[in-house]
């Protein structure tokens, strides 16, 4: 699986696809935060983050879009599934890969806090760092989850760019039963679509609610997909 | 060593193989042989647990592949169809990252520079895969079953698109391999599979339709019982000599081979040996023999005798 990791990393790395994705996602922070700190002088970072998480929603099927559709096309894929890994083995070190990618670009999200609590230091108050942690960790765990979802949709297909479109399409469809369940008047039905909520579970962290049971629910649709994604091996093994 | 009992594997409803069995000893190199489609590369896939079988077992060293496939991919290099190069690597790091991947235990530096200079890829190992020939490439795939010196080396059609040099070339690498090595190779060219291999398996439309050494497949189909031979002398009074050798059941004249010398094709009665009484009488008779050959069948001959049916579909059932 290391090895796996390692390949993968460098194969971001190889190509200009892991200097993009830093890019944009370092233009695109860098940008909010001009516009909701910088320009008004407020030391509240939460706006950043949920404009990034639009940005993030579109941009981690371009990461994740040839995990499984490349490998296929290449026929690289019959290396793995004839070593002595684990079908587990492959899907997570992909995963991990894309995911260490993603959190490399994330962490740029740190270093403005930094400069930003040196400042609101300078003026005499207090950057709240706690709020900051929250933020960050549901920026982390939202990745995780697009990450995985969006390598589970890479392994249906053999085409990068129907990857790429489909996993748009499911980062929007996970993200938008809020939208929905505004629209429904039975309130079991409400209860459940609000529970399955993605974005109303991110908001809760932007708003500087560190819930565990946020935490859980975002690990748990992560280990599914990449549970999934396995199946999807398995079955195109023995189709 | 290898054991495929009964194999059989379905896309759907189409049958790709239907319960093919065979065996194949440490340091044998056993040549798969099928028209397209026949079912030679869903074989190889099964048997290195790329895919799982509908039906059978393919035991590795005695190990499942489908119970205990990691154990059993320990012991198995694999060849696909298209070589599996990444081909945005350099050759060092993909083996390099082959040798992680199939957690290889020895000597890291040492082990590749090994295979490296077994395959030939010594003076490339610093290029990207994409840049290189289809004939590197080729070989960084065999470099790549290679890695941890695998017990069983499987290759599904090692030759194709090679130049003829590289193909002599591959070929006396393969022969090298079987000699510590288990190996099966898959082909449809005949004569490489006669070049190389110790037993051969045909197979068509997914049926096993031969398992034997190429020697013994010859010589099952023609019985053994043809011959050919060149005699000098009149040919009146050389028929009339074969018509006096016991164990011949038909004979006929064929062409002028030089001057005097015809040839001429004789078929023994069965479980007769008529070479030694032929040559006696020819002698006594002062008509030299000078050739004496078994007319056996090439493999392009056993070939299409086998797929169309000719052998175990048509005489021997």
């Amino acid at each position: 699986m290391t090895a796996i990791i390692k390949r993968e990393i460098s194969s971001y790395f190889t190509s200009p696809l892991g200097y993009v994705f830093l890019a944009v996602f370092y233009g695109f922070s860098g940008l909010f935060l001009w516009m909701n700190c910088l320009s008004s002088g407020s030391a509240d970072m939460s706006g950043v983050f949920v404009l990034m998480f639009f940005i993030v929603l579109v941009i981690i099927p371009v990461l994740t879009m040839r995990t499984f559709a490349e490998e296929r096309r290449q026929n690289t894929d019959k290396l793995a599934f004839s070593s002595p890994v684990s079908l587990f083995g492959i899907v997570f070190g992909k995963f991990i890969a894309a995911f260490f990618v993603f959190f490399c670009a994330a962490l740029v999200l740190l270093i403005y806090a930094i400069f930003i609590a040196a400042a609101v230091g300078n003026g005499g108050s207090e950057f709240v760092w706690p709020a900051f942690w929250g933020n960050f960790a549901g920026m982390l765990l939202i990745g995780a989850v697009f990450t995985a979802l969006d390598v589970f949709i890479s392994s249906l297909t053999d085409n990068q760019m129907i990857a790429a479109l489909g996993s748009i399409g499911a980062n929007i469809v996970i993200c938008t039963f809020d939208i929905i369940s505004g629209y429904i008047s039975d309130e079991n039905i409400k209860n459940v679509i609000d529970f399955l909520s993605v974005f109303g579970k991110f908001a809760e962290f932007t708003g500087g609610i560190f819930s565990l049971a946020s935490v859980v629910f975002f690990l748990s649709l992560t280990g599914m997909f990449i549970f999934l994604a396995t199946r999807v091996l398995e079955r195109r093994r023995r189709a | 060593m290898i054991e495929v009992q009964n194999l059989s594997k379905n896309y759907g409803s189409r049958e790709a193989l239907r319960g093919i069995s065979f065996s194949v000893e440490d340091g044998e190199i056993l040549g798969f042989l099928g028209p397209n489609g026949a079912g030679k590369s869903t074989t190889m896939n099964i048997i290195t647990g790329c895919i799982t079988q509908t039906g059978g077992k393919a035991l590795i060293n005695g190990i499942n592949i489908l119970e205990n496939p990691m154990e059993a991919k320990k012991s198995i290099g694999y060849l696909p169809e298209i070589p599996p190069v990444y081909p945005d690597m350099t050759v060092d790091e993909y083996l390099n990252f082959v040798y992680g991947l199939k957690k290889c235990k020895f000597p890291k530096n040492s082990h590749l520079e090994e295979i490296r200079t077994l395959v030939g890829i010594e003076d490339v190992r610093k290029r990207v895969i994409r840049n290189l020939s289809k004939g590197y490439k080729q070989r960084v795939g065999i470099a790549q079953a290679l890695i941890g010196n695998p017990q069983t080396i499987v290759l599904d059609e090692p030759t194709v698109g090679l130049d003829p040099k590289q193909i002599i070339e591959i070929r006396s690498l393969i022969k090298k391999l079987g000699k510590n090595h288990t190996v099966i190779l898959s082909s449809h060219i005949l004569s490489e599979v006669q070049a190389v291999c110790d037993k051969i398996v045909v197979i068509d439309k997914g049926k096993l339709i031969a398992f034997d050494t190429a020697e013994n497949l010859s010589r099952k189909l023609t019985g053994d019982r043809k011959l050919t031979v060149h005699i000098e002398g009149d040919c009146d009074k050389v028929e009339n000599i074969l018509k006096t050798v016991s164990g011949i059941d038909a004979f006929h004249v064929g062409r002028t081979v030089e001057g005097n010398v015809k040839e001429y094709e004789l078929e023994a009665r069965e479980n007769c040996d008529i070479r030694r009484e032929l040559f006696n009488k020819m002698a006594q008779n002062d008509c030299p023999i000078l050739l004496m050959k078994g007319s056996e069948l090439t493999l392009e001959e056993i070939f299409l005798k086998l797929t169309t049916g000719d052998f175990y579909g048509g005489n021997e059932q």
